[in-house]
């Protein structure tokens, strides 16, 4: 009967109130560690997905907006750019651009985002070929990691793609009549590679060829929505009536691909990712304003977007730290009470056990024992709420925001909340333990 | 095995208080008796080292109650001086046998499974080994109390009116314990009391 099982009985054997400062100081420990973690991954797939990118050029319209759509493929498009606009940023003598990728979106397969652009853009975000080989030809798609796992896709296999970005298992989606075959599956980059499936930009306009002029890739923001409830409205395009025979095998025929370039200008994009030669130099840092102000293209620096979104999270996350501080504090007092009340009670066997050679030294470390071992099991708990809670927004979130959470990785940060937690167990019992270490004998057990 | 010598005690009032000497061999039982009020309490407290006196000493195994203090002294109490009050008190979240566990090892013994088992059966509680103290009726607690006492095979066992909360059989039934156990490990037994019940049944007796 050892200090630590005493105390472990002691703390037993009330279990109403030991659960009661445990559960409070578990939320505490949850919280903390729940916004360390959303943070730091957080962040770290901003930079991932950064890959490089200095400048992102699109149709006019919120900066925010393009950004998101473009690098982290969430929400909907400005709207569409004509190929002839943007010509120049693929000159290789630019002066400022050093490389430009150019994206159409709006499609999608089962919830994943479809996205037209070249094969470099692997390059950019470091995502490797895990299987089979890159995009050449109209219809081939490259899938990322994350759609081969849950879609069961496999090299060579044919799927058709959604008008409109559509979530998996909505009613009333409209399918397009073109099979895409898997040409290559993506290795795990981290990135929102591992979510995309990747095409080339022409494959759009066969898709949507028919209604080109006016819709062409179906980018236009509210092109998900029109799709939620759809019916064939009145200068909509009717893609029920569609009669795509004219280009339907066109994909089949195995036709040298066409370098963007030579393509008609009057052909839509959605966007283009552009990387500087010079990302400090004087011209570089004016190149968005210029655009900006003399075109009718909308560029957008999305490190400085970015850090716009974060800007705004960390409010609420100052927010959040006012309150768990709060909880931690209750917690903590609620540790101190319940020692504190427990004293009382127990001032007999305190005594009692001086009596039986325990010297104030091992009264005093009794209780301090006790406050700790509350701190250590609400930390295991908080810990556990924490990644649990992880786990459930991973699922919810992956399927939202484009954006992987992992529950099973734990941060140096975790740890060190470990050496937090028993230092303030370690303060909630350091009164009630100095209490409990000055029972007198003499006045408690002989009176 | 104790002796006790020129023993004075003031208290915080101012009130003095000067106490005879005691010379107890071991084995050997004895009544201090006195009325309510003339201190026989805190002679016990200076016997056993729960208070400091103003002046004298008291030796335990040859060992000067006043050359310790602090953890030493709690030390000390805990290998050789066993203690009976008048309302058992244990530890409330452990069993009979936890109890008895820790006065073990608080006094730094090793833990004796069956020196415990043993003794319970002996004290007739071997089917309240795993009972909490709140279990127990008055009688058994006091008799887990004396189990508790003579553990460690103490060289001085000391009961504060042990028999006032119980009725005669208990009574008869606890001082005959308290000395076949004292008897047992060879200790002296010092019994502070008012009970006249007592004062019949052990000849050595000191008055304050």
């Amino acid at each position: 009967m050892n200090l630590i099982r005493l105390a472990w009985k002691n703390l037993t054997f009330k279990p109403l109130s030991a659960l009661l400062s445990i559960l409070l100081f578990a939320l505490s420990i949850g919280l903390i560690s729940l916004l360390l973690s959303l943070r730091k991954q957080a962040d770290e797939q901003f930079d991932a997905n950064l890959a490089g990118i200095n400048l992102v050029v699109g149709a006019k319209g919120s900066p925010l907006e393009l950004t998101l759509n473009s690098m982290y493929h969430v929400g909907y498009a400005t709207g569409n750019i004509k190929l002839g606009q943007v010509k120049a940023f693929f000159n290789p003598k630019h002066p400022i651009v050093a490389d430009a990728v150019p994206l159409s979106v709006g499609d999608s397969y089962k919830g994943y985002r479809i996205v037209g652009t070249q094969p470099e853009i692997l390059d950019w975000y470091g995502a490797g070929i895990d299987r089979g080989a890159r995009w050449q030809h109209d219809f081939e798609a490259v899938i990322g990691e994350e759609v081969a796992r849950v879609n069961g896709l496999g090299l060579g296999d044919k799927f058709r793609s959604n008008h409109g970005i559509i979530d998996e298992g909505e009613e009333g989606n409209i399918e397009h009549d073109d099979d895409f075959t898997v040409v290559g599956i993506l290795a795990p980059s981290g990135t929102v590679m591992d979510q995309l499936v990747l095409t080339t930009n022409q494959t759009y306009w066969h898709s949507h060829d028919d209604h080109a002029d006016s819709t062409a890739p179906a980018a236009a923001p509210e092109a998900g929505h029109e799709d939620h409830d759809h019916g064939p409205g009145p200068g909509e395009h009717d893609h029920a009536g569609h009669d795509h025979a004219a280009h339907e095998h066109n994909h089949t025929e195995d036709h040298a691909p066409k370098s963007l370039l030579d393509e008609d200008p009057e052909k839509e994009i959605t966007s283009l990712l552009v990387k500087y030669r010079n990302p400090s130099s004087f011209q570089a840092l004016s190149f968005p304003r210029n655009i900006n102000e003399n075109t009718d293209l909308l560029a957008a620096n999305p490190a400085y977007e970015i850090s716009e979104v974060r800007r705004r999270f960390d409010s609420g996350q100052q927010i959040l730290g006012i309150l768990v501080l709060a909880i931690t504090i209750v917690s903590a007092l609620s540790i101190f009470i319940a020692l504190f009340s427990s004293l009382r009670e127990r001032r007999y066997e305190l005594a009692l056990m001086r009596t039986m050679g325990a010297g104030r030294g091992k009264l005093f470390v009794l209780i301090i024992l006790e406050g700790l071992m509350v701190a250590v099991i609400g930390y295991v708990l908080g810990i556990m709420l924490s990644h649990g809670i992880l786990a459930v927004l991973a699922s919810n979130v992956q399927d939202d925001f484009r954006y992987t959470l992992s529950a099973t990785r734990f941060l140096t940060a975790e740890y060190l909340l470990l050496a937090a937690a028993l230092f303030i167990g370690f303060l909630a019992a350091v009164l009630p333990a100095w209490q409990a270490a000055r029972t007198d004998i003499a006045e408690t057990l002989t009176r | 095995m104790l002796q006790a010598r020129n023993l004075s005690f003031r208290y915080p009032s101012g009130e003095a208080l000067r106490f005879p000497d005691l010379n107890c061999k071991a084995g050997e039982t004895r009544l201090l008796l006195g009325k309510s009020g003339s201190g026989k309490t805190t002679m016990l407290e200076l016997l056993a080292g729960l208070r400091k006196p103003d002046e004298g000493t008291v030796t335990i195994a040859g060992q000067d109650l006043g050359a310790l203090s602090g953890s030493a002294l709690d030390h000390f109490r805990g290998r050789n001086v066993g203690m009976i009050f008048q309302t058992a008190h244990f530890v409330r979240a452990l069993t009979v046998r936890e109890n008895l566990a820790l006065a073990q090892n608080l006094a730094g013994n090793p833990m004796n499974n069956d020196r415990i088992t043993d003794l319970l059966a002996e004290l007739d509680l071997a089917h309240k080994a795993d009972s909490r103290p709140g279990e127990l009726s008055v009688g058994q607690r006091q008799r887990v109390a004396i189990a508790r006492a003579v553990i460690n095979q103490p060289a001085v066992l000391f009961a504060d009116e042990p028999t006032s909360a119980l009725d005669d059989e208990n009574t008869t039934q606890v001082i005959g314990l308290l000395q076949r156990r004292a008897a047992a490990v060879n200790a002296t037994l010092l019994i502070v009391t008012h009970d006249n019940r007592l004062t019949g049944i052990i000849p050595a007796q000191t008055r304050l």
